[in-house]
């Protein structure tokens, strides 16, 4: 397909044009996210410090396999993503569904061990900050603080998650239509761009939930 | 890049005539269509704002407060607050003018987004949906301000409502911003290199990059409020680990912005009009381009001086301070190239120079009590006192509101394709500036001898200036609502108006009044510096 | 329509005075501006036919001038209204401490001899004075505009603020941070007194019968089970041995001390209060983190004075 019989905006004046104004605006809001979630993780940060005993408390009481588990889930996801977007741009659908589908696959496993078993393991031994919180006594109040952003926290990232889960399924049933060449993929590109950077947003989570404070 | 032909519009055409049904408003990604959409909708939140304000005058005309009830009262000011602050000063020039002119200005067809675009307004509509469930159902008393432990532990009010509808209203604003960065960085038109812009697109620009910066902390702080107050996690609560102060540090991060977000665009109207009006280029325009940037970064890094009284270090206090009168200067450097602009020009007196004069007047009256609270000693005297209020409203209200008023005057041909009244614009400006003074001034001799915020009642000594306030405050409402109806009455009978009924520079004038759909028929190609106004007494006359 | 306020702290002139160079300036700046509008408004009207001459074409050296000079300006009243400020912030090591605590909707007083106020706090006149202050609920804020003094009071710590009394009188207390329905209502006064009237004030109005704040204090020690671990007090504030680990309190006031995590804070009244209610914040080095939390069990008012009575046993501190 030549560039001049590929459709875009009249605003625009080219489809490239438009492609790249489309990923430009999907790193700037990315860089909204960035401030979003830096927001929380300045809260997460000062709380700790003013209870850092009771932080590490709570902290050591983490499912770190899971959490270590599901890392590797995401970060292997990324890169059958990326694989699947370098096939787009050379033109192999066959192969993007199939490395997005693997990419959805990994996701979906990723919520369930996160919110089907560990949340659950979580809620049965009393790690929910509610009135049966089960760590007691003086640092108490600083592990069920450190509970309240580990919930909060993996909430708000499984919310983007699963929005991500949504895209990626969309960019699936896209291409499966036969939407994307070589020449036009600007929506495998982007998803792309939120996707990986879901995964960045684990990357600070992880340590912050399962590293920090768990020395001995 | 190919430059697409679009054959000449036919006579009577316009963005206006193309589709005539609900639908085709409703479902329109025409930016000048969103934009008439934006106008009706803050124009709503407006006068309910104002009416809010209007209780809240009549209260203070009697030291036991004319309204019975304190609650009544705090609900009243809060409903003030939120409603002026969210839904009508952060979007007002950008959601109305910006999205008419950002495309007209910089020579493109539409936006980057324009699906995004219809989105935001949607989302905004949410937003005062829910805002105003939350204000009339049960009401909100704790300021605008939210401060904790008052908002999630003691408030009997409908705080996670209210929280809730500003964070949409934040989603909305975000994408606001991004469409206009994208768009300006993107969508120029051959010829206009960021030196050729006019400054009321680097303003918007400036505005857009603290809009989608600084709306995110926002949104997560609300969101931790709204847990804290449905589930008490204990965030901001001392007696669970959590710290008040921590909320204040993530508002104020957002809120001090905010305030840059709501002045910005007004500055980039007057740095229009007074060229426009004084017939002569900007004096100084990389002065005044690189000031709006300026002030978009400074005002990142000041919003401790809302703290000086609060519990903060020392150490802290005296940066924050220093940072605070540091931001005050670029602000004052535009008010010097304005006045340099009319200097040696050929001053005419229409409506839009009229605010545009009244707003350089009030806005340095309010830039220059705000280094009154940057000084460190005599904040602490002036901090959570009338002195406060009488200075935010003299930068927000006799600076921003007129700035917008200013604005809708000067584009109203354009956007409408009618000429307003101008007799009837003039003396609304001169009402308003009056009635304005009489309001406010008084508030700054309240503050010195103590008066605080955010009282239902007050000690008799206070009476004489609440009652001159109350009284400068109907004037200023008449003044409000005079352009309701003689804007309104233009609409149905006012003269047509020419593509360039003011004789001014800029791409916008180019096309007609009101433009086409597509804004230009052919993209134009930019040669000349903005504000190339020939240096010789203007000849034409208004039209 | 009165348009003064009185001055009646040994601050107050001098943030009068520094307000007043701010009004000045504010005014010279004013003038400025709404002269040269009204110059330009009738020399250079459209149709003026007046000779507009040479426009400036180099206008940069004039941009420089003007942003150096406001430059220079605004430093020099960010110095004073600094240098002020961090006088106002430390109080005087001489200064007479009373106690504060704020709640919906109210002022409570306490003086070191165990005289109370509510929404009324008697001074002396000539003196430095310090409140501690802390809030049961929300934050407020004290404000006594005749002093040119506020600070924001707040729960689950301690501020102060100080001033020096000048002229006897009685002056307006406001709480100025929004903190309910009755945030109007919170208002009191400040009752500065000759030091002698003032001495026979406190004269007349300890007879409460509970003591001073440090005696009622070192009642609820002893009530509380706290001499169970840190030690008895003897006549002469001697303790007496415990088997269990805990930090002695003889001389611990205004000392430092290594918490576990090697920071080195000073023992000062929040540090205290942080101990009795949430000790985990302030775990001690060398020591096992048993110190019970008393949050819920003793109430501001109750820590104030066991902070008054932990004072009292380091003597050359105490005021």
């Amino acid at each position: 397909m030549s560039e001049a019989t590929i459709a875009h905006e009249f605003q625009y004046s080219s489809a490239s044009h438009q492609e790249e104004s489309a990923i430009a605006g999907m790193w700037l809001f990315l860089a909204t996210e960035v401030l979003f979630f830096g927001a929380l993780f300045l809260a997460w940060i000062y709380a700790r410090h003013f209870n850092q005993a009771g932080f590490d408390t709570g902290a050591r009481e983490t499912a770190l396999a899971i959490g270590t588990a599901n890392t590797v889930i995401l970060i292997t996801g990324s890169f059958a993503y990326s694989a699947g977007l370098a096939f787009a741009e050379n033109g192999h659908n066959r192969l993007l569904i199939l490395c997005c589908t693997i990419a959805w696959l990994l996701g979906l496993a990723f919520m369930i061990l996160k919110f089907g078993i560990e949340w659950r393991d979580d809620f049965n031994r009393h790690m929910f900050p509610g009135p049966d919180f089960a760590i007691t006594g003086p640092p108490g109040g600083g592990a069920r603080l450190f509970w309240v952003f580990y919930f909060f926290g993996t909430f708000i990232h499984g919310l983007h998650l699963a929005v991500g889960l949504g895209l990626v399924a969309w960019i699936v049933w896209r291409a499966s239509r036969g939407d994307f060449s070589p020449k036009y993929h600007t929506p495998v590109t982007a998803v792309g761009l939120y996707w990986s950077f879901v995964d960045v947003v684990w990357l600070i989570l992880y340590p912050l939930i399962y590293l920090i404070g768990r020395a001995p | 890049m190919s430059v697409a032909e679009i054959e000449a519009p036919k006579p009577g055409r316009s963005y206006l005539t193309e589709g005539l049904t609900i639908r085709s408003w409703l479902f329109t990604t025409d930016h000048k269509r969103i934009a008439i959409l934006y106008l009706i909708t803050i124009t709503i939140f407006f006068f309910i704002g104002g009416i809010a304000a209007a209780f809240v005058r009549y209260n203070l005309i009697a030291p036991e407060g004319m309204i019975g009830s304190a609650e009544t009262y705090n609900r009243l000011f809060t409903m003030h607050g939120v409603v002026m602050v969210w839904f009508f000063l952060v979007p007002a020039v950008p959601v109305t003018l910006g999205n008419f002119l950002v495309p007209l200005m910089i020579g493109a067809r539409d936006l980057a987004f324009p699906r995004i675009n219809l989105l935001s307004w949607y989302l905004f509509v949410l937003a005062g949906a829910v805002v105003l469930y939350a204000l009339f159902t049960g009401g909100l008393e704790t300021g605008w301000t939210f401060y904790t432990p008052f908002s999630t532990l003691y408030s009997r009010g409908n705080v996670a409502a209210a929280a809730l509808a500003i964070v949409i209203s934040g989603f909305s604003s975000i994408a606001t911003g991004l469409n206009f960065i994208i768009s300006i960085h993107r969508l120029r038109a051959p010829g206009m290199t960021w030196y050729k812009m006019p400054v009321f697109l680097w303003s918007l620009y400036a505005t857009s990059v603290i809009l989608v910066l600084a709306t995110p902390v926002l949104a997560m702080l609300l969101l931790l409020l709204t847990f804290e107050r449905i589930f008490h996690i204990g965030v901001f609560d001392p007696a669970a680990g959590g710290d008040p102060l921590l909320f204040q540090h993530l508002f104020w991060f957002y809120s001090h912005p905010a305030v840059y977000i709501m002045i910005l665009p007004g500055m980039g109207v007057i740095s229009e009009i007074v060229p426009a009006f004084s017939s002569k280029p900007l004096f100084g325009y990389k002065f005044v381009v690189w000031c709006s940037i300026a002030i978009a970064v400074i005002s990142f890094l000041v919003w401790g001086h809302h703290m000086f009284v609060s519990g903060q270090s020392l150490f802290s206090a005296l940066v924050f301070s220093l940072l605070s009168f540091m931001v005050a200067i670029p602000s004052a450097i535009k008010v010097f190239n304005w006045l340099g602009t009319m200097h040696k020009g050929f001053i005419r007196f229409d409506a839009p120079m009229l605010y545009a004069i009244g707003f350089i007047g009030l806005f340095t009256v309010g830039g220059l009590t705000g280094l009154f609270v940057a000084a460190l000693a005599a904040d602490v005297h002036f901090h959570d006192t009338y002195f406060v209020i009488a200075h935010f409203h003299y930068v927000m209200v006799g600076g921003m509101v007129s700035a917008y008023f200013a604005g809708l005057h000067f584009w109203w041909p354009k956007i409408t394709g009618r000429n307003y009244p101008e007799m009837w614009g003039r003396a609304a400006a001169l009402i308003i500036f009056i009635g304005f003074n009489f309001t406010f001034f008084p508030q700054f001799i309240l503050g010195y001898l103590g008066m605080p915020r955010r009282y239902h009642s007050y000690p008799p000594e206070f009476q004489d200036l609440n009652v001159l306030s109350s009284a400068g405050a109907t004037i200023l409402a008449a003044g409000y609502l005079l352009p309701l109806f003689y804007l309104t009455w233009s609409l149905l009978r006012g003269e047509r108006a020419s593509a360039n009924p003011w004789g001014a520079t800029g791409l916008e004038w180019k096309t007609s009044s009101p433009p086409p759909s597509e804004n230009f028929a052919v993209t134009p190609v930019v040669t000349e510096p903005p504000y190339n106004y020939p240096l010789r007494e203007a000849t034409h006359s208004h039209v | 329509m009165r348009l003064w306020l009185p001055q009646a702290s040994s601050s107050a002139a001098e943030s009068d005075y520094l307000m007043l160079a701010l009004v000045l300036a504010a005014c010279a700046v004013l003038a400025l501006v709404f002269g040269l509008i009204f110059v330009y408004v009738f020399k250079y009207r459209a149709g003026s036919g007046r000779d507009r001459g040479a426009i400036m074409e180099k206008t940069w050296r004039i941009e420089v001038a003007w942003t150096a000079a406001t430059l220079l300006v605004f430093f020099g009243l960010f110095l004073w209204g600094g240098d002020l400020y961090v006088r106002l912030f430390r109080p005087p090591a001489n200064a007479l401490q009373i106690y504060i605590v704020g709640k919906q909707w109210m002022w409570k007083a306490e003086h070191q001899g165990g005289q109370r106020e509510i929404n009324a706090l008697h001074v002396p006149a000539g003196r430095p004075v310090q409140l501690v202050m802390t809030s049961e609920d929300v934050i407020h804020s004290f404000f006594v505009p005749a002093f040119r003094t506020k600070r924001d009071v707040l729960p689950g710590r301690y501020e102060t603020l100080w001033f020096e009394a000048t002229t006897p009188g009685k002056y307006r207390l406001f709480c100025a941070q929004l903190c309910g329905a009755g945030h109007a209502q919170m208002i009191g006064e400040i009752v500065v007194m000759p030091e002698p009237d003032f001495q026979d004030w406190l004269a007349m109005n300890g007879g409460t019968g509970s003591g001073s704040m440090a005696e009622q204090g070192k009642i609820l020690y002893m009530r509380n089970g706290c001499s169970g671990c840190h030690g008895g007090i003897g006549a002469g504030g001697a303790q007496s041995a415990s088997t269990v680990p805990a930090p002695s309190l003889a001389g611990l006031y205004g000392s430092p001390v290594t918490l576990d995590n090697g920071e080195v804070v000073i023992a000062d009244e929040g540090y205290i209060r942080d101990c009795i209610l949430v000790p985990e914040k302030r775990r001690v080095a060398s020591y096992p983190p048993i110190m019970p939390s008393f949050s819920g069990i003793l109430g501001e008012e109750d820590v104030l004075k066991l902070v008054a009575f932990i004072k009292s046993l380091a003597p050359e501190v105490q005021r």
